[in-house]
């Protein structure tokens, strides 16, 4: 039993860490609200570092590592609120292409370490459309099934690739890696503008099909667990950063002629969130080695049991950071001119994506009563 | 250098926790639990159950052999806990002196004293009880009255004073305290950590009923007590440190294993299973709450295995101990809160409720140790950082 990171790992964390403190300010996230972009030189940036391509095998470029080398990384993005889609690219795409190797997927995880493109990922099916698009193909399509619509996928404004599933009752899911030319993408307005929403049209053809039946429903939950931990990750560093900007704040906001975090009041809010806080991390830490080492049959049960664990802490953990800091911030935390918001509306949309603490609970109690 | 993360146990972990689980199949009492340990009788049969562990050395595992453990490290400790709660094994009645005094003799006791004092707290002999509160000194503990002066022979100290809340005190045969032997030194400084054999002469003890009617705890009065020199833990005037690594103990990785909220959770879990079975529409509104202790429960347990991993690599436990004291006494009640919504209007029953014992006893938990207000204080002030009010 051995629950730590390496020396190595640590060190790839504070490299991450001190190329987005320079690289991901608020001044920069402030850009990237008025102009959401896919890629940027900060992308690149953590291309060449290797970050990106993380999860990719060194075949490809990558560094052929795993979740429980990235989630320090993750945490660290979320802390920064990068704005780019780490954890769609390289924790959801890279690892589910590593996972279930496909002739067509070699290009994109090549193009993914190089830091060439960033990928969307749906956390829902696809619909069948009820008015096909301009740009697509006919309204039966190329496989049959006819224009898909997939709704609501986080980072799909700009994207140069989207995995997109078809699970209906009654079919045999699919798994499909759709380029951008192959889509359309309708812009969904959301709170935090970086989230770049968007509802896509697609055609399925043969060849975006990467995976069917049950080699695609392995893969549908893989990439449930492995995006429950993921955003779980993020999470604790924005829950991090929350806590510390207010702390900061409270040290240095003056009422009644004290600080205001001298008051027990302030004091108890801050440490109930901190509390919370230290208890998620080593939930996301465990999960996160769960993904990369508990994949026999018998395990992935317990795998999926831990993410689900993981995510309904961190969710729970960066609610708290978030109400918490709002109200120590008082009226000002209120404003567009705080920072604060840039943080605070990432953390409301992490904590209800790829399920909400309530619905993890759910399956989590689910699990324990299928046991025995 | 750290390893790779690796959250199976070794081989020589699962091996010892075979060799735990054997020797507890075959030794804890049959029929479940002792008579309660708050009464004479219930005492002294779970004293006798400490010497049957240590006749085995499984009372004290993870000391040196030389004490009467087995000198594993903490993971074993943890996997030890584990088998204990999973075979329903009594209570430990000498876990104040074992999980709080014991970590502190190792860290500020002389030879003499270590050689004195562990073998028979390690065999059940000398069950110890804490003299920390005062009528006027609780959360504020620094504000203690309690003193020692120097005796006339000036080989020892006279006590005098009142401590309250001794947990176990009314059965206990000694004690371990705080006393002010400066008077004149701030009020942090002149402290002196003793160690207290409670038939001294000059020593009454006075059994407290507590909410259950049982007699949990005691007040120890003091009147000119005689100790000696050798029974001073640590520095004349330094004992607020040395009562800090205690404390330490008592809120951090000692004290509470997680192994005792990982199978009442379970419990809870079978619990919500058979009223789910029979009542769904009772049960079913308790669902997210039986979700979110089993879910307390685990993050308690990975935490303490991160923890020890950071301890193992030379790091050490300071302020969390006070966060993990918040999480450990809030699952807890969390967990029995559960139960007593899940038994509905059962759970005022006094007869073969265990879920209602474990309920009162949980509701100590956010009050002793350090009340979870002063540890939030702790939170506050030494992990973030924010100014002392």
């Amino acid at each position: 039993m051995q629950f730590s990171f390496s020396d190595q790992q640590l060190e790839f964390r504070d490299t991450v860490r001190h190329l987005l403190d320079r690289e991901c300010t608020a001044v920069d996230l402030r850009v990237a609200f008025s102009q959401p972009v896919a890629r940027t030189p900060r992308w690149r940036a953590l291309a060449e570092l290797g970050v990106v391509g993380l999860t990719v095998p060194e075949a490809q470029g990558g560094l052929g590592l795993g979740m429980t080398d990235l989630v320090l990384l993750l945490e660290e993005a979320g802390r920064a609120g990068l704005p780019e889609p780490l954890l769609e690219t390289t924790a959801l795409t890279g690892s589910l292409l590593t996972r279930a190797p496909h002739a067509a997927t070699g290009a994109l995880l090549s193009a993914i370490a190089a830091g060439d493109i960033t990928a969307a990922v749906a956390p829902r099916g696809a619909r069948a459309a009820t008015d096909a698009p301009t740009g697509c193909s006919g309204a039966r399509g190329e496989t049959g099934l006819g224009i898909r619509v997939t709704d609501l996928v986080p980072a799909a404004v700009g994207a140069d690739v989207l995995l997109l599933t078809i699970d209906d009752d009654g079919r045999r899911p699919e798994l499909h890696a759709v380029r951008a030319a192959q889509s359309e993408v309708t812009p969904v307005p959301t709170l935090d503008p970086t989230r770049r929403m968007g509802n896509v049209s697609w055609d399925p053809s043969p060849s975006s099909r990467i995976a069917v039946g049950e080699e695609a429903h392995l893969a549908l939950v893989d990439l449930a667990d492995l995006a429950s931990v993921a955003t779980a990750a993020e999470l604790l560093g924005l829950a991090d950063r929350l806590i510390a900007t207010t702390t900061a704040y409270a040290r240095e906001r003056h009422q009644f002629g004290k600080p205001i975090g001298s008051f027990q009041a302030v004091k108890h809010l801050l440490a109930g969130a901190q509390v919370k806080l230290e208890f998620a991390r080593p939930a996301v830490y465990a999960a996160a080695w769960s993904l990369d080492e508990a994949r026999e049959p018998g395990e992935r049960d317990r795998t999926s049991r831990s993410a689900s664990l993981a995510k309904a802490c961190a969710s729970d953990a960066a609610a708290e950071a978030a109400r918490v800091s709002l109200q120590v911030h008082g009226a000002v935390g209120y404003t567009w001119e705080c920072d604060l918001q840039l943080y605070l509306k990432r953390a409301w949309a992490l904590a209800e994506a790829w399920g909400s603490a309530k619905e993890h609970r759910r399956r989590i109690l689910a699990s324990l009563l299928d046991e025995r | 250098m750290r390893g790779a993360m690796d959250l199976r146990f070794s081989d020589a972990e699962e091996e010892f926790r075979s060799e735990a689980r054997r020797w507890l199949a075959a030794n804890v009492p049959r029929g479940g639990t002792l008579p309660s340990l708050d009464t004479a009788a219930g005492f002294e049969a779970h004293r006798a159950w400490e010497q049957t562990l240590a006749a085995d050395r499984w009372s004290v595992v993870s000391w040196p052999e030389r004490y009467g453990g087995r000198g594993v490290a903490i993971v074993e400790w943890l996997v030890f806990e584990e088998e204990y709660w999973r075979a329903r094994a009594p209570l430990r009645v000498g876990q104040n002196g074992i999980f709080l005094l014991a970590p502190t003799l190792f860290e500020f006791g002389t030879e003499e004293q270590k050689e004195r004092f562990l073998p028979p707290m390690a065999s059940g002999e000398e069950i110890w009880c804490q003299g920390w509160s005062e009528p006027d000194a609780g959360s504020d503990l620094a504000g203690i009255r309690s003193r020692a002066v120097r005796a006339p022979g000036d080989d020892g100290w006279l006590l005098s004073g009142q401590k309250t809340w001794a947990s176990r005190g009314a059965f206990a045969d000694w004690c371990f305290g705080l006393f002010r032997t400066d008077p004149e030194a701030e009020r942090h400084r002149g402290l002196t950590y003793f160690l207290i054999e409670l038939r001294s002469p000059g020593l009454t003890v006075r059994p407290i009923p507590q909410i259950d009617g049982e007699t949990g705890f005691a007040e120890l009065f003091f009147d000119d007590v005689f100790v000696p020199d050798g029974q001073v833990l640590g520095d004349v005037g330094r004992g607020w440190a040395v009562a800090m690594a205690t404390a330490g103990s008592e809120r951090g990785l000692n004290l509470r294993s997680p192994a005792r909220y990982t199978e009442a959770a379970d419990r809870l879990v079978a619990l919500y299973r058979s009223v789910l079975a029979e009542r769904p529409d009772h049960a079913l509104p308790h669902a997210e709450a039986v979700a979110q202790s089993w879910i307390d429960a685990e993050t308690y347990r990975l935490n303490t295995y991160w923890t020890a991993s950071r301890v193992l690599a030379g790091g050490s436990v300071g302020a969390e101990a006070s966060a993990n004291k918040i999480h450990w006494s809030e699952t807890d009640l969390a967990i029995h809160r559960t139960a007593m919504d899940l038994l509905g209007p059962e759970s005022e029953l006094q007869h073969d409720n265990p879920w209602l014992d474990g309920y009162l006893f949980a509701l100590a938990g956010p009050i002793y140790a350090g009340t979870n207000e002063i540890q939030r204080n702790v939170v506050a002030e030494r992990l973030l950082g924010l100014p002392r009010g």
